[in-house]
């Protein structure tokens, strides 16, 4: 069976006819598994829903409990027939409850991988390496300049500028879903115990990372906290609000941002922030072409982000590869992030 | 060097001056001689390496990665530097991790290291380095920092270090050589401070407020002495003896640049010690030539005797801060007037003469002299003047921009000193020229001062000039965004224009708020940092000025 008869790129998302679903479909569909709760991957008005527990109730969370007509929370490892082809979700390493999704009709295995990251994080489970004969991958950081180094370190850097300026507020704009309880939690692993202050959206999806077990330490709201009692804290917001008027309560904020596009200097000037932080949820060119090898797929299909960069990269190693055309994903990252503070990297 | 490379990447990201001070202040603090030494070298500019050229770096990096991914990546970053430390593949040979250079060993290293051998240590110095340490490593062999640090701060820095005024730093620093074990013994208390051992060092220069209208009304024609305000370039002429008590002689630009080399007509003139501050212009039979002409001689790499018989070289003197070992600077300028007429004289060279005073009683009768100097006193050399200088009897003199101390009253009104910003290409036999320019003044943003683009202008240069700003666009590029180009504007680095405008108005669509009519360049001030160019509240005086 040929893979493109299992899986196939539509205006709505990737389809799988024999199966009668969509992966992380843009548009809404009847029936939509998807792979974790970011907001581009994650939307509300399906008509039924298969996902991890977690993601459904980060859907749930944001979108209210009416975002789709039916859900179905689904395990890591467990296997679900739909139609023709069987599903099961691996763990993916992107943020909390994110997954892989391995479809095989007959003995043909694709494994579609969202958005994932083979680097540790103490805030969600590790990727796993899933073999297949097709590996759908992103490429959101698929250039050779975007390579990652140890997030503990960055974070070590952040706490260094903290000791460096005791009389300025530290401000770090991180996505509010996974890059801010990573960075909470590498904070606490680093030996910060202070408390750290929470923009208030950001409230709701870590209260729920802490009702899932995760240790995140003291967590306080930053509203109504007097401006002189912020000096020499850390207080973590959406990206869009390190750049607004919001930032005047704080003083003499020093802007941070944790993402894997401070890599390249330019991308953190141009957004004005003093303090870099490369802390990447998505693999870096290293861990993508490491797991592209290790996956022993003969073709691959590469999605959102720098995917000729990655394409020439399996060319050059001998594998198939093209370019899937999807669109709607990652799309926050690039530009401006949203005034609502949702943009996920 | 990764200590370095941290503080640079650092300051690369920091807007605020005090806090940049304050990062490198704190890196002479706890990084010992002779590394911090050789990082002021290479803050404030000292250091150069003539055989590490990019080809050399692109060179490198093709050797190792895949042409395509190369040409991907660097499409993406958009600096050399950064695309090739950011995607430098480890090397193989590294079995046994060799620890990362120190910055002296790179600096004394390529200071030795000939043409051949530099391709091969640069490899292994990219192999032990970290990202940040390569991206420094190739920022300084290329001599492109471009991290937003004057050499003025990273002084101000060191002198912080032991509690110093800056100035005193900058006296003391032509004599001083890296890594400045010297100065920052003295900094730290450990030993005596260092003597200027220069026979001829540069003194920093004393500047002139742009008057206004209302300022008058505060002053008394009879403290102050008025000159004429030359259309030509600044210049400080320092002679002195060297230990043998030969004369040195030195002609620096207003930014302490020694120029020297490019008017060695003028040296024979520098005869006695002392140091003169002056207007250089050009000289033919008597009568000194436009600013125009005077361009033509400037910027030129060689200088040929053809040159020289052509564009005679004069010093217009006007100001006497050195008299053979005295420093005149403490006295007021009434004083300081004096012996300038005295060492004139004993200079007696023709190429060295006096910038006459312009006599007037009321400043009724310097507005008159003013509109027409030639009738004035400047006779046939009016043509090459741009206004009036006023300057306090009892000013001494003194460094920067001092308030109410000396005064420049520019003939036209609607001239203003911008600094290019934005550059885009130009349409018709201007195609794939830079040749539409934004340009800003300064202002007071949240940040310190930040320049604020005032207008745009197309025309008013030659097809000469049209070349060197292409080329200085092409060159100084540090973003693009489509076909804009952001050009480097930076207080110590950018291009300033000289905006000739006919009328200002206030508007709501633009940012500064104001609006030019009929803005074009009028000149191409090379000699001018950026730092020294108008500020927007110059141009909101003006607008009072035209409601009124």
């Amino acid at each position: 069976m040929r893979p493109q008869d299992i899986l196939l790129p539509t205006a709505a998302g990737l389809c799988c006819k024999p199966g009668g679903f969509h992966i992380d479909p843009v548009r809404p569909v009847d029936r939509a598994v998807i792979t974790h709760g970011h907001s581009d991957h994650a939307r509300a008005g399906h008509g039924a829903v298969l996902a991890t527990q977690e993601t459904l109730d980060m859907m749930r969370l944001r979108y209210g409990e009416n975002f789709a007509g039916s859900t179905q929370a689904v395990a890591y490892g467990e296997e679900i027939r739909l139609g023709d082809v069987r599903v099961k979700f691996h763990p993916a390493g992107h943020v909390l409850g994110s997954a892989q999704i391995a479809v095989t009709c007959k003995d043909t295995c694709i494994v579609a991988s969202g958005d994932y990251k083979d680097a540790p994080d103490p805030t969600c489970t590790p990727f796993e390496l899933v073999p297949c004969d097709v590996f759908i991958t992103e490429a959101t950081f698929g250039l050779p300049v975007f390579r990652h180094g140890d997030a503990a370190d960055e974070v070590k850097k952040l706490l260094a500028s903290v000791a460096l300026f005791p009389e300025r507020a530290h401000l770090v704009g991180a996505y509010s879903l996974g890059k801010a309880q990573r960075v909470i939690a590498l904070l606490r692993a680093a030996g910060y115990d202070a408390p750290i202050y929470l923009h208030g959206a950001m409230e709701k999806i870590t209260h729920y990372y802490q009702s899932r077990g995760i240790a995140l330490g003291e967590l306080r709201p930053v509203m109504g906290v007097k401006k002189a009692a912020l000096a020499g804290t850390i207080t973590l917001a959406p990206p869009s609000a390190t750049s607004d008027i919001w930032t005047r309560r704080f003083p003499d904020p020093v802007t941070a941002f944790a993402s894997g596009w401070m890599r390249v200097r330019a991308r953190a000037r141009q957004r004005g922030v003093e303090l870099p932080l490369v802390i990447s949820d998505h693999a870096d060119w290293d861990g993508l072409t490491a797991t592209i090898a290790a996956t022993g797929a003969g073709e691959v299909w590469v999605t959102h982000g720098q995917e000729d960069a990655l394409v020439h990269w399996c060319r050059s190693k001998g594998l198939r590869a093209q370019p899937l055309d999807l669109v709607g994903y990652g799309d926050e990252e690039e530009s401006e992030p949203p005034a609502a503070g949702e943009a996920e990297a | 060097m990764n200590r370095f490379a941290e503080l640079l990447d650092r300051l690369a990201y920091e807007p605020g001056r005090n806090n940049k001070l304050r990062l490198i202040t704190g890196y002479f603090r706890e990084v010992g001689d002779p590394d911090r030494g050789y990082a002021l070298a290479a803050l404030t500019g000292a250091l150069s390496f003539k055989h590490a050229k990019p080809a050399l770096v692109r060179d490198l990096i093709a050797s190792r990665t895949d042409p395509v991914l190369f040409g991907l990546s660097y499409d993406y970053v958009g600096d050399l530097s950064e695309t090739v430390a950011l995607m430098w593949p480890k090397g193989e040979s590294l079995h046994n991790n060799p620890p990362p250079p120190t910055l002296s060993e790179v600096v004394t290293t390529l200071r030795t290291l000939g043409k051949t051998e530099l391709p091969k240590q640069l490899e292994r110095w990219l192999d032990e380095l970290d990202e940040t340490g390569r991206w420094a490593l190739l920022k300084l062999v290329t001599g492109a920092l471009r991290i937003g640090v004057s050499a003025r701060l990273a002084k101000t820095a060191a002198a912080a270090l032991g509690d110093k005024d800056p100035h005193e730093v900058e006296l003391i620093w032509p004599g001083l050589a890296p890594p400045y074990t010297d100065l920052f013994g003295w900094l730290e208390g450990r030993a005596e401070k260092p003597l200027n051992r220069d026979p001829a060092p540069f003194r920093p220069v004393m500047l002139a407020h742009a008057i206004e209208d209302a300022d008058f009304q505060s002053l008394d024609p009879v403290d102050y002495i008025a000159e004429w305000k030359w259309d030509g370039i600044r210049v400080q002429a320092v002679a002195g003896r060297d230990s043998r008590g030969h004369i040195t002689a030195r002609l620096y630009s207003r930014t302490g640049e020694d120029i020297t080399q490019s008017f060695p007509d003028l040296v024979p003139a520098l005869h006695l010690p002392g140091a003169i501050d002056g207007e250089l212009l050009i000289v033919r039979d008597g009568r000194v030539q436009s600013f125009n002409v005077l361009q033509q001689r400037l910027n030129r790499k060689a200088v040929s005797p053809k040159l020289i018989k052509e564009f005679p070289i004069h010093l217009r003197a006007y100001d006497l801060l050195g008299d053979d070992e005295n420093d005149l600077r403490e006295l007021p300028f009434a004083d300081r007037r004096a012996h300038l007429e005295t060492f004139i004289k004993k200079l007696g060279d023709a190429r060295i003469d006096l910038s006459p005073t312009v006599a007037f009683d009321t400043w009724d009768a310097l507005t008159a002299a003013r509109a027409d100097p030639a009738s004035a006193g400047a006779g046939e050399d009016a043509d090459a003047v741009e206004g009036v200088m006023l300057k306090r009897r009892d000013a001494p003199y003194l460094p920067g921009r001092p308030k109410g101390q000396w005064w420049k009253w520019k003939r036209d009104p609607h001239i203003i000193d911008a600094v290019l910003m934005y550059a885009q290409r130009g349409h018709g036999k201007r195609s794939s020229y830079y040749s539409d320019y934004t340009f800003g003044v300064w202002t007071n943003g949240e940040a310190g001062d930040e320049l604020v683009p005032v207008g745009k202008a197309y025309f008013g240069f030659t097809d000469e000039e049209l070349l060197q700003i292409d080329r200085f666009v092409r060159r100084n590029t540090t973003e693009k965004f489509g076909p804009v180009r952001h050009v480097v504007h930076e207080p110590d680095k950018g291009l300033v224009l000289e905006v000739a405008f006919e009328g200002l108005q206030r508007s709501s669509r633009h940012k500064s708020g104001v609006a030019m009519r009929f803005p074009r360049i009028s000149r191409l001030r090379w000699d001018k940092p950026p730092r020294e160019a108008d500020r927007l509240e110059t141009l909101e005086r003006m607008l009072k000025t035209e409601a009124a």
